[in-house]
């Protein structure tokens, strides 16, 4: 097998757009993600799934599947030889059910054989007997004290309330509303897929493997397979997107253990549908809130109820519902809050991680009461939020300061001052593709109407909580040649491009390589909560200085100069008391100098009973104007053009922000208008491309974006995330814009055609 | 796995030969449906006889004496979407604009279309529409029988062991015709509703699909037309526009599933109809 | 699992194909029989078009051609568009606008919009959009994409009318 290793020698710095050193591979079609991995003599793993949403496992009688030819091993639970576990932050996952199975996908036993289609056979040659069960599937029925607990730790995976303030207030103005949430898939196009390569004599194994977070994954591992951690060694392979469906554990332990009773290489590669079941997926929800004003807007109060169902089992139940209530208030002042926050065991898809964490569910509901609450008062969508915009030094409802930068009445006024799209509905061509419907030739111009709305959010940064997810790089530099080491998951975003800017903004060089990311080094954290910028970019940046000292040191030994007197000027090293100029490649000539730095960000605390705490570290805020075309008959929607201006700190790489601004508006939008895991009774109804939508070429729309460059002084490099908060404007936006195009209520998304029509 | 075999032949009467001599072969054109099958361990044929490069197939004949045109099964609906078929039948076009995307257009044939028989089925509602004629043929003869006859359930139809689709032959008529087709997405969407209408010299057809467990005709709404619209001034009034698209409405007997409702789909195949009808019919 | 010889013609080369399994796709047998992983799978459906080939010059998504019926029809994935390391202008304008994030649709992204610019010199934005429509990108929302393509048709047509 080969892995793609990445060099530059573009010589972009931090704040230019640089393009990725892994574009070439990736365009060209060498570039190796995980499923592209294979090593001699390898065998092809596959995984036996629960049909049934709750059932009694009976029996399992896998002797057929073992007597087919071409088969070399059946494994069950009864085959892990550690922990029968796996969880993020609860350990309730069974790596192979034993008793019990809890949702529809729930993996039973795994086979090693010769061929995907060997493989296929010997799964269905197992004689798996269920007696089931009636399945859970009400989220509020599971959290009634009274519902019968499907797992032994309760079907209330959190309970959170946060209570501030005066809890008498009341009115003069309220307004109230009870918004849904469909469950949402991170639908990333890298299917899960790993390689394992048992060590001889199995005393380890090596997983290559795309995820979010190598060493959690590795901590994780080694405990079900009852090996050391340093006897697991994972290697990052190309990763397909992630989102927040790798943050948990699919694959990994079946495989590596699948290598180790084989003693041979085995690779798996989930199927679309099977990614569909085997990964967690946004939390549907629904939320209850009333907002209580001063007649002239301003909010005084806000009550919420929260319940998002958590589906089988924990995950990252407990933060996302954590991330869900806190953001209650949205970027706006508030300083008397009463919420009350759920989060369920079902017999549903287990939900977990996904862009926004949280924040989107909370998002919708508080972007349509802002709207809800201007009407009331009689001011437009963009006043009642700039009345109540939020500024750095005020309060969340946890009591919590907000002490990042908060440009939201900026974000609001940038993104209102972008252009609306000069051209009629449907275009000044009239092509009928531009109509809702498109190609489907459903509308004439005659049937449309336009309608605009808004959205505007705040997004903690980092994880929560007093957890502290630090971040490890280590440099060196050597003849002029950085070279990086970092564990930090590159899922798409584009970190190994960062991080090549920030070694030669630091250390004034062009040719900086990137070690392979796997284990060899400290934990990076995950890729996730729009932390690896902030995070190990911190790292790498800390690293980079540490080097830099050192080179400083040399050269100033070396002529007898104050190393504080001394700076990188391009790719030199220069005394900025004098006229020493040395080139950093000279300076670094026949040395090794290596460093290692590893970034922690402030601590963070736990919520108490009232939900009071600092459990957050900082915030990110985006403002989006949503402009749509609707067939109000048939419930149609075109989204026209979405305008944004995002508070992103300092934009390091402009091309990679805008990017990930586009491609966020992109899942929001999904989310808004088409993208739902559909269940009944527990069954997932459509586990697959041709019927889980997302948007295509001709359903994402203009982008206007303006970039809000305000460095924030707590981050490392005065960036903030940018992955998140595109995604979580987006949806309450669109929705928004459907609601004024006609002219009442929609409370649930994504918004299917007769919800708009039929009412 | 047994032993198997896959045959690309390249004239009709090979493959009929093969077809007579393995009747249970898996028959494949432009692989759009089957190929999904195989993928999804779903089918596990031992034998297919791959259709798509037989060159009797994969032509058109028009026949303006007769008003007709001849579509071979293996016409991609690519061709279709083009000039000159979209000129002899621009809703049959118009369909074949919505199926999937280029990619699958490029390999999806007529006949395919017609042998999976979906009530989804994009094209379908056009040559139902038209009263398109489906020819089969067998080593032991060929059959033509009307398309109504020849979809009999949600993909079921009337082809026999060891017969395969050669073509759709669907009449060239110079009045207005069109196809509608919704689906929640802009492009590559399985139709939740769609209806084709086509104004034939005295007349006009309507055809409803997604809303049934086949493509349904509209007799009613069809007659009412007929007796109510000025087909010279192409011109019909607002209620009976209104009644044409309540006409429609009753005549779906759509079901609820993970796409959509039955009650969506009810409504949304009246918009269609009555949308279609005024373009139909643009003057009041 | 076996099935008798066959041969495919992939990127100007023959390619023997032995003991395959009836019903393997063109996608399984490019990447797993004949070593080219850079076409990429993530449907199985055609709904995604990771796996965009071009098949005797039409664009097809290599998971729905059956391999052993592809005999004697051209084949050209995306390894047969340029050699590695000498990126075509397609290839390079994806790189240069930021057309890349995770990279898994980018190989069929690049194998669509080569045929579309092979056809129209001048594509519209819609023209863009409707002929990459079966490609499906999770990461970029499509912007930088549709750059990328008018980028390359601006700088084909200014070549064009310079040898003119």
């Amino acid at each position: 097998m080969t892995l793609t290793t990445v060099s530059t020698t573009a010589r972009g710095r931090l704040g230019e757009s640089v393009v990725r050193p892994d574009g070439v591979p990736k365009v060209q079609g060498s570039f190796a993600f995980s499923g592209d991995l294979s090593a001699d003599g390898f065998l092809w793993g596959a995984t036996l799934r629960s049909p049934h949403p709750y059932a009694r496992l009976v029996s399992i009688d896998a002797s057929a599947a073992w007597a087919i030819d071409g088969v070399e091993c059946v494994i069950t639970a009864s085959d892990v030889p550690g922990k029968l576990n796996y969880g993020l932050i609860t350990q309730d996952q069974p790596v192979f059910a034993r008793e019990y199975v809890r949702f529809v996908g729930e993996a039973v036993a795994a086979v090693a054989a010769d061929h995907p289609e060997t493989c296929r056979r010997a799964l269905a040659a197992i004689v798996v007997v269920y007696e089931e069960l009636p399945a859970l599937t009400d989220p509020e029925r599971a959290i009634d004290s009274s519902s019968t607990p499907i797992h032994p730790n309760g079907n209330v995976l959190r309970h959170q309330r946060i209570v501030r303030g005066d809890q008498s207030i009341v009115g003069p103005v309220t307004v109230e509303g009870t918004y849904e949430l469909g469950m949402q898939d991170q639908a990333f196009l890298g299917l899960e897929a790993a390689l394992a390569l048992p060590d001889p004599g199995g005393e380890g194994v090596e997983l290559f493997i795309a995820t979010q977070w190598l060493h959690e994954d590795r901590k994780q591992i080694a405990a079900c397979l009852d090996l050391p951690e340093e006897k697991v060694r994972l290697t990052l392979g190309g990763v397909g997107g992630a989102f927040g469906a790798r943050e948990d554990i699919s694959l990994q332990v079946h495989c590596c253990l699948l290598a180790l009773r084989t003693s041979r290489p085995v690779r798996m590669a989930y199927s679309r549908q099977e990614s569909f079941l085997g990964h967690v997926h946004r939390h549907p929800g629904k939320i209850w809130m009333r907002h209580h004003a001063d007649s002239g807007g301003r909010i005084l109060r806000i009550e919420a109820r929260f319940l998002l169902d958590g589906g089988a089992y924990a995950s990252t139940s407990e933060a996302v519902l954590c991330n869900a209530i806190t953001h209650t208030q949205g970027p706006y002042k508030c300083d008397n809050a009463t919420v009350d926050g759920w989060v369920a065991r079902t017999n549903n898809l287990p939900c977990g991680a996904m862009r926004g964490f949280g924040v989107v569910q909370a998002c919708f509901a508080h972007e349509a009461q802002m709207d809800k609450l201007g009407a009331a008062i009689g001011l437009d969508p963009v006043e009642i939020r700039l009345l109540n915009a939020m500024k750095t030094g005020d309060h969340m409802i946890t009591g919590q300061v907000v002490e990042s930068v908060a440009p939201v009445a900026r974000a609001i006024r940038e993104t209102a001052a972008l252009p609306l799209p000069d051209e009629p509905v449907g275009g000044h061509d009239g092509d009928p593709m531009r109509l809702p419907g498109g190609a489907g030739l459903t509308a004439d111009r005659s049937h449309i109407r336009r309608g605009i709305g808004w959205g505007v959010s705040i997004k903690n940064l980092m994880y929560s909580e007093g957890f502290d997810d630090y971040s490890t790089a280590r440099v060196r530099l050597a003849d002029g040649v950085a070279s990086v080491k970092f564990a930090t998951s590159e899922v798409g975003q584009g970190f190994v491009t960062i991080a090549a800017q920030i070694a030669r903004s630091v250390l004034g060089v062009d040719d900086v390589v990137l070690e392979p990311i796997d284990t060899t080094v400290g934990s990076a954290g995950s890729t996730s909560a729009s932390r690896q910028t902030w995070m190990s970019g911190g790292a790498v940046d800390g690293a980079c200085r540490l080097v830099r000292e050192r080179l400083f040191e040399r050269v100033a030994i070396a002529h007898d100069l104050d190393p504080l007197q001394l700076a990188i000027d391009g790719t030199d090293v220069v005394d900025t008391m004098g006229t020493l100029r040395v080139p950093v490649a000279e300076a670094s000539a026949g040395v090794s100098i290596e460093e290692t730095f590893e970034h922690h960000h402030r601590p963070t605390e736990d919520l108490d009973e009232n939900g009071q705490g600092n459990c957050h570290t900082a915030f990110a805020f985006v403002a989006q104007r949503a402009v749509v075309d609707v067939d109000p008959e048939l419930g149609l929607v075109k989204v026209v053009q979405v305008a944004t201006a995002q508070d992103v700190g300092r934009a390091l790489n402009p091309m990679s922000v805008v990017g990930q601004i586009e491609g966020g508006i992109a899942q929001g939008l999904g989310l808004a208008v088409m993208e739902e895991i559909v269940q009944i009774d527990g069954h997932v109804r459509n586990a697959s491309f041709t019927d889980y939508l997302l948007p295509t070429f001709l359903d994402m729309p203009d982008v206007l974006i303006s970039l809000i460059e305000e460095p924030d002084p707590m981050a490392p490099l005065g960036a903030k995330g940018v992955g998140e908060p595109p995604c979580i404007a987006a949806t309450p936006a669109i929705v928004a814009a459907i609601r004024d195009a006609i002219g009442h209520d929609i409370l649930r998304v994504p918004v299917r055609p007769g919800d708009i029509c039929l009412r | 796995m047994s032993a198997t075999s896959v045959t690309v032949p390249r004239t009709l009467a090979d493959a009929l030969r093969m077809l007579a001599d393995s009747p249970e072969a898996a028959v494949l054109a432009g692989g759009t449906d089957l190929m999904v099958e195989f993928n999804a361990g779903h089918l596990r044929a031992t034998e297919v006889v791959v259709v798509n490069r037989i060159g009797e197939l994969c032509s058109w004949q028009h026949n303006p004496d007769l008003g007709t045109l001849h579509i071979g099964a293996g016409v991609t609906y690519s061709e279709i979407e083009q000039s000159p078929i979209a000129g002899w039948v621009p809703a049959l076009a118009q369909a074949a604009r919505t199926v999937g995307s280029p990619q699958i257009r490029h390999a999806a044939t007529i006949g395919g279309n017609v042998a999976t028989c979906s009530p989804a089925g994009d094209g379908l509602p056009v040559l139902s529409a038209l009263e398109a004629q489906v020819h089969l043929a067998s080593a032991s003869g060929e059959r033509t029988l009307p398309f109504a006859d020849f979809m009999i359930g949600p993909k079921r139809t009337a082809l026999q062991p060891g017969e395969l689709i050669t073509g759709v032959t669907v009449p060239v008529f110079s009045g207005w015709q069109g196809y509608s087709k919704v689906g929640v997405r802009n492009a590559m969407v399985i139709a939740v509703a769609s209806a084709s209408l086509v104004v034939a010299p005295r007349d006009v057809r309507l055809a409803l699909g997604s809303v049934g467990p086949v493509i349904l005709r509209c007799e009613e709404a069809e007659a009412l037309i007929a007796a109510e619209a000025d087909f010279e001034a192409r011109r019909v009034s607002a209620p009976v526009v209104e009644r044409f698209a309540e006409l429609a409405r009753s005549a779906a007997r759509p079901i609820d599933d993970h796409r959509s409702t039955a009650e969506y789909r009810r409504h949304a195949v009246g918009v269609l109809a009555g949308r279609l009808l005024r373009r139909a019919f643009p003057n009041e | 699992m076996s099935s008798e010889l066959y041969r495919l013609h992939v990127n100007g080369v023959t390619r023997e194909v032995r003991d395959a399994w009836v019903g393997e796709s063109l996608l399984f047998v490019l990447r797993e029989r004949l070593g080219l992983m850079g076409s990429k799978g993530a449907c199985e459906q055609g709904e995604c078009g990771s796996c965009s080939v071009l098949i005797d010059d039409e664009l097809l998504c290599s998971c729905l051609v059956l391999a052993a019926g592809a005999v004697g029809q051209a084949i050209v994935t995306i390894e047969g568009v340029a050699p590695v390391g000498a990126p075509n202008d397609v290839q390079q304008a994806f790189v240069d606008c930021g057309a890349v994030q995770c990279g898994f649709c980018t190989p069929g992204l690049i194998m669509a919009a080569h045929a579309l610019l092979e056809r129209s010199s001048a594509p519209s934005e819609m023209e863009i959009r409707e002929e990459l429509s079966g490609n499906i990108c999770r990461c970029t929302g499509y912007g930088r994409i549709i750059e990328a393509v008018q980028r390359v048709a601006v700088a084909r047509r200014a070549v064009s009318e310079g040898d003119a």
